[in-house]
């Protein structure tokens, strides 16, 4: 019992970390993925901007909703927000801390697969390559706007053989290069003020609603692990206790078929036989085998206290009877085989 | 005792993250198969399709079912759905419960194996080199080619060192197309499979919240208890196997002891521990004879006093009515007690 406090505090004390870590984890792969893609602008006229766009934006969707799915805390607290009054009011200054909560963490792998795509460049050279004002560049002139369009996007593709010679190929690459990592270099400055500025001033608004929002949006996330916890020993114990009743309906309904008074056999150690608990024949055994195939005992173990305290023995005799009757042929089976099919 | 309980409990609380973890393991495997798999495509123009097809679904569909197999509550559930009603009704929200969960876990691995795939490129290229729109992309004007010679030079397309098109369409300039349609068909397939997974975790608890709590609190249950009933049987069948040869050796003992004198009460008290613990076999022509009794001969699964005294059950001639007289024998014994 030691052992299971000091776990809960644990669990308790690090539940926030576990989040943190689930989220420094996806940041970490949606890095890894990034390196590892292949990228591949297809330098077509209509499709660099929807490739390019669509690798900025795709992905970061999908790493936010994986954010959602595998921080425990969502189902948490959509669980407190749709759960009935019943005894227990909502309130829901908690419901908007844990979803403010669970927002911010979630945020931060999309947040870094864009700011690393922006940084990186491939991904806006090859969708605004189309976009450039060709008239800043050499090389343009005396060209259709169609056959301009073409060379344009055929400007991240650095083996194509019409680029491939055309100096303003590395000018407009380097230039919307530039331009990428700009913007990637704004939007890490920014978002890192806005977080700082969230930390910061927090405490000078509503510290103490704050502490009690905190500590009950805590409190509901542990309660409901604690509630876990407690079902599987509740069902552990359940089974236990069931499985025993079942043997020793077994055991009575054996002594009852025999006409003799079973007698303490005490030959060689009574421990051995509070585990055979009655059953000592193989016949026996195959039939509590069987039985306990074709006709599981009800989930009613208060049944099994009350047969303890009365002595009614007849009441376990009913479900056995005809089951047995059914299998009258049953020890017939044993004499040739030695070996339980346990 | 209370070792095994704190180990039950960690397992039974840690199953689902015991569960989680062989998905995981699985997906990675699934995406290091495909790294380490050498795609091969056939470059003809009937065998492009189906060789790429093949490998995009079929391994999916073999890693599916190796995830029901791996998971230990497929046979939970085939035995819980399969059993007869007995004295316990059957729930089927609980069945319901565990195959959705088991489904869930199994269908990771497939869907990793195809977002690689498609993210990749070269299965997709493959299977569609036939059906790169020539006129947007090469030389709409070579029109010297039959449509059967065409299909067949485009199907060159994933193989570089036989391509021969090049007047056709510039093989890089297909291969970037083809590979850019499979990418954003991969990103599309991951988007809409984390959308699902997302909307099936979130819609959960606004409806049937109770009758999910309740068929997981089940599922646990038949889970533990089944682990329960083995380790009771496990527990009974040690101790049975005890009784049995510590009976059996009694029983050789007094069946020699009938043709031996007894041993001498002078030995000491420790050596008579000793003795005691060798239980009368004391030689090596006894023992080898002990031995072969119990190949030839085994003694009956019964531990009631009344097997024994039934007698002579180590003789040969005996051994067939010792076998049919086993229902009998309590009736007989029955008597003879009066």
């Amino acid at each position: 019992m030691d052992r299971f406090r000091m776990i809960f505090q644990y669990f308790q004390s690090n539940s926030e970390s576990v989040m943190n870590g689930i989220c420094g984890l996806l940041a970490l792969a949606s890095v890894k993925m990034y390196t590892s893609f292949d990228f591949n602008c297809p330098c077509l006229p209509k499709y660099n901007m929807a490739y390019g766009l669509g690798i900025m934006c795709l992905p970061p969707m999908a790493l936010f909703l994986c954010g959602l799915i595998l921080n425990r805390q969502s189902l948490v607290m959509l669980e407190e927000w749709k759960r009935p009054t019943g005894g227990r009011k909502k309130d829901l200054a908690i419901i908007r801390y844990m979803c403010s909560s669970i927002m911010q963490r979630a945020m931060i792998a999309p947040v870094i697969w864009i700011i690393v795509t922006l940084l990186d460049g491939k991904c806006f050279v090859c969708a605004f390559s189309g976009s450039v004002d060709p008239e800043k560049f050499v090389g343009f002139a005396n060209i259709t706007p169609t056959q301009t369009q073409l060379l344009l996007s055929k400007v991240p593709c650095k083996d194509d053989e019409l680029m491939k010679n055309n100096p303003a190929r590395k000018a407009i690459s380097r230039y919307l290069k530039c331009w990428s990592q700009a913007l990637g270099w704004s939007v890490l400055l920014i978002l890192i003020v806005v977080a700082f500025l969230a930390r910061s001033l927090r405490p000078c608004f509503n510290q103490a609603a704050f502490l009690q929002t905190r500590y009950w949006s805590n409190y509901i996330d542990i309660e409901q692990k604690i509630f876990d916890e407690t079902c599987c020993e509740h069902a552990r114990d359940f089974a236990h206790k069931c499985i025993l009743h079942f043997f020793e309906s077994m055991q009575q309904e054996i002594k009852l078929r025999r006409f003799n008074v079973p007698r303490e056999e005490a030959n060689g150690g009574e421990g051995e036989d509070d585990h055979l608990r009655g059953i000592t024949d193989q016949e026996q055994m195959n039939e509590l085998l069987k039985s306990w195939y074709y006709s599981k005992p009800p989930l009613d173990v208060s049944q099994a206290t009350q047969r303890q305290q009365s002595a009614g023995r007849e009441r376990l005799s009913v479900p056995w009877a005809d089951t047995l009757s059914n299998r009258g042929n049953a020890p017939q089976k044993a004499k040739t085989s030695r070996q339980t099919d346990v | 005792m209370d070792k095994f309980r704190m180990i039950f409990q960690f397992l039974q609380s840690n199953q689902e993250s015991f569960m989680n973890g062989i998905c995981g393991i699985m997906a990675l495997a699934s995406a290091q198969m495909y790294s380490a798999f050498d795609f091969n495509c056939p470059c003809l123009p009937s065998y492009n399709l189906a060789y790429g097809l093949g490998i995009l679904f079929v391994p999916p569909l073999v890693l599916f079912l190796l995830g029901f197999v791996m998971n230990n509550n497929v046979s939970v559930l085939a035995e819980e759905w399969k059993r007869p009603t007995g004295l316990r009704q059957k729930d089927p929200a609980v069945l319901r419960y565990m195959f959705c969960s088991m489904a869930q876990r199994a269908m990771i691995a497939p869907a990793v194996w195809i977002s690689v795939t498609l993210l990749d490129g070269k299965c997709f290229m493959c299977a569609f080199s036939t059906s790169v729109p020539v006129e947007k992309l090469g030389n709409g004007s070579y029109t010297g080619l039959s449509e059967k010679e065409m299909r067949r030079i485009l199907a060159r397309i994933p193989c570089k060192e036989i391509y021969n098109g090049q007047e056709l369409v510039a093989r890089e300039v297909a291969v970037r197309y083809l590979r850019c349609i499979s990418q954003a068909l991969g990103w599309s397939f991951v988007l809409l499979m984390t959308v699902l997974a997302f909307l099936v975790r979130a819609l959960r608890p606004c409806f049937t919240q109770a009758a999910f709590l309740k068929s997981k609190y089940w599922s646990h249950y038949i889970d533990i208890e089944r682990k329960l009933f083995d380790e009771t049987c496990t527990e009974h069948a040690k101790t049975f196997a005890k009784v049995c040869i510590q009976q059996f050796f009694e029983a050789m003992n007094m069946h020699m002891g009938l043709g031996h004198t007894h041993s001498p009460e002078a030995a000491p008290s420790e050596v008579g521990e000793e003795k005691e613990k060798l239980l009368g076999i004391t030689d090596q022509g006894t023992m080898n004879k002990l031995l072969k009794s119990w190949h030839k001969c085994k003694p009956p699964l019964c531990l009631h006093q009344e097997g024994l005294q039934n007698g002579n059950g180590w003789v040969e001639e005996n051994q067939h009515r010792n076998h049919i007289s086993l229902p009998k024998r309590e009736i007989v014994t029955y008597y003879s007690k009066v």
